[in-house]
């Protein structure tokens, strides 16, 4: 355990978290986008920023990256701080002015408009869909590719992918709702921000609803060594 | 090496042999697949994902990350025009211009005989010599419009 002060406020944390976690814990607010407790932190959004006291000298740090140690002192909410951020936000908004999350968060941080140029992207390129699909689903179908100004979330080649098992997991926690995901009659659509693809869905034996993506339940039967038969119901139908 | 060499699972396997498909080399193998075929044939990319063991994902990203890699087959001559501020404030744009007239192709594209592909930079540190063109790592400085031809005519 090691003691920091963050706001003034003596905090305990575990060694190795990182100040975005001890601040949690803590009830201390910091607003993230790229954040998520499930995945490795990636430090892409940049909104967490806090200041930090080196050698007497603060500086600005991402917090969902930079790890607690004893005696620092931690700032989250001075004057520098709240101007970077607004910065940020107001960058984000012109990359994305028309996304509903990023309108609200803006708003909740006081960035009315922003002085950038407007472009209509609904991805920040959190990259929180790539690592929730390789770390948490285990499949690795989507990665951010290009460089610089052609930087897009897309699936190698920007052609179907042979891996993905149409879970939804990155539409799920992508924090804009970049990613479009709907099931109509037999089939479920993805639709990432470049690319899409379309996924047959398992008919229940019993009710004849159709609920989960073939490829999705195989994928589990195959990772769980469960019986071949094992989702030929919906979960309302399972006994 | 020929020209149009067709990809083979071969010569792929041996570059991976060579780093003992140690995932960490990803770099290193794209580099060398790119020297045998002048390009990353998307086949080699799946190989690679196989052999190293690493996500066709991120073979992908890092093939499409760094500049010196390219998806599209190449020319046998890769010609870079400098157009950093030093060599367009010394007529850089004029230079492309008259490549791309002689060889009909804009910079990132390859003639059909697949000869030459153009590209641009943004300096490389020899500002005093620019306008500067270099072609297959040789540099030719204070370069002029009617000396393009010639340069161009050197190759073959
Ligand atoms: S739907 Fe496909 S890309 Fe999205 S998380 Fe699931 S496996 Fe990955
Ligand atoms: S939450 Fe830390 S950079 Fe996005
Ligand atoms: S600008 Fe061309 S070498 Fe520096």
């Amino acid at each position: 355990m090691v003691t920091l002060t963050i706001d003034g406020r003596e905090v305990q944390a575990e060694e190795g978290t990182t100040i975005l976690e001890a601040a949690r814990e803590s009830n201390i607010y910091i607003p993230t986008l790229c954040y998520h407790e499930e995945v490795t932190p990636y430090g892409a959004c940049r909104l967490c920023l806090v200041e930090v006291a080196r050698n007497g000298r603060e500086k600005l740090v991402a917090s969902c990256l930079y790890e607690v140690a004893e005696g620092l002192r931690v700032k989250t909410n001075s004057e520098r701080i709240a101007s970077n951020r607004k910065m940020i936000m107001e960058l984000l908004l012109a990359r994305c002015p028309n996304n509903k999350a990023i309108q609200d968060l803006a708003r909740q941080l006081g960035v009315e408009k922003t002085s950038f140029k407007l472009e209509d992207k609904q991805c920040i390129l959190c990259a929180l869909c790539v690592r929730v699909c390789q770390e948490v689903v285990g499949v690795s179908a989507i990665s951010l590719v290009n460089r610089g100004v052609d930087r897009q979330m897309a699936t190698p080649f920007y052609e179907p992918s042979d891996v993905c098992i149409g879970c939804g997991a990155c539409a799920y926690v992508c924090p804009t709702g970049a990613i479009g995901f709907e099931d109509v009659g037999d089939t479920r659509y993805i639709h990432w921000p470049n690319n899409k693809m379309e996924f047959k869905l398992r008919k229940c034996k019993t009710c004849g609803n159709y609920w989960a993506p073939e490829k999705q339940l195989d994928y589990i039967i195959k990772k769980a060594n469960l019986s071949p038969d094992a989702f030929d119901n919906c979960p309302d139908c399972r006994d | 090496m020929k020209a149009r060499d067709k990809p083979t699972g071969q010569k792929v396997k041996s570059i991976l042999d060579r780093y003992q498909r140690d995932s960490g080399m990803l770099v290193s193998v794209l580099q060398d697949v790119q020297a045998e075929y002048n390009y990353l044939p998307k086949k080699s990319l799946a190989q690679v994902s196989q052999g190293l063991d690493v996500p066709l994902t991120q073979v992908y990203s890092v093939a499409t990350f760094f500049k010196a890699f390219s998806l599209k087959p190449r020319g046998r001559h890769i010609i870079n025009v400098c157009l950093g501020t030093a060599c367009h404030v010394r007529g850089a744009v004029g230079i492309r211009e008259e490549i791309e007239r002689e060889l009909d192709i804009k910079p990132g594209e390859t003639t059909k005989d697949f000869k030459y592909t153009m590209e641009t930079v943004n300096c490389v540190g020899a500002c005093a010599l620019g306008p500067i063109v270099i072609i297959d790592g040789k540099y030719s400085g204070q370069m002029k419009t009617d000396k393009v031809k010639p340069l161009l005519e050197s190759y073959d």
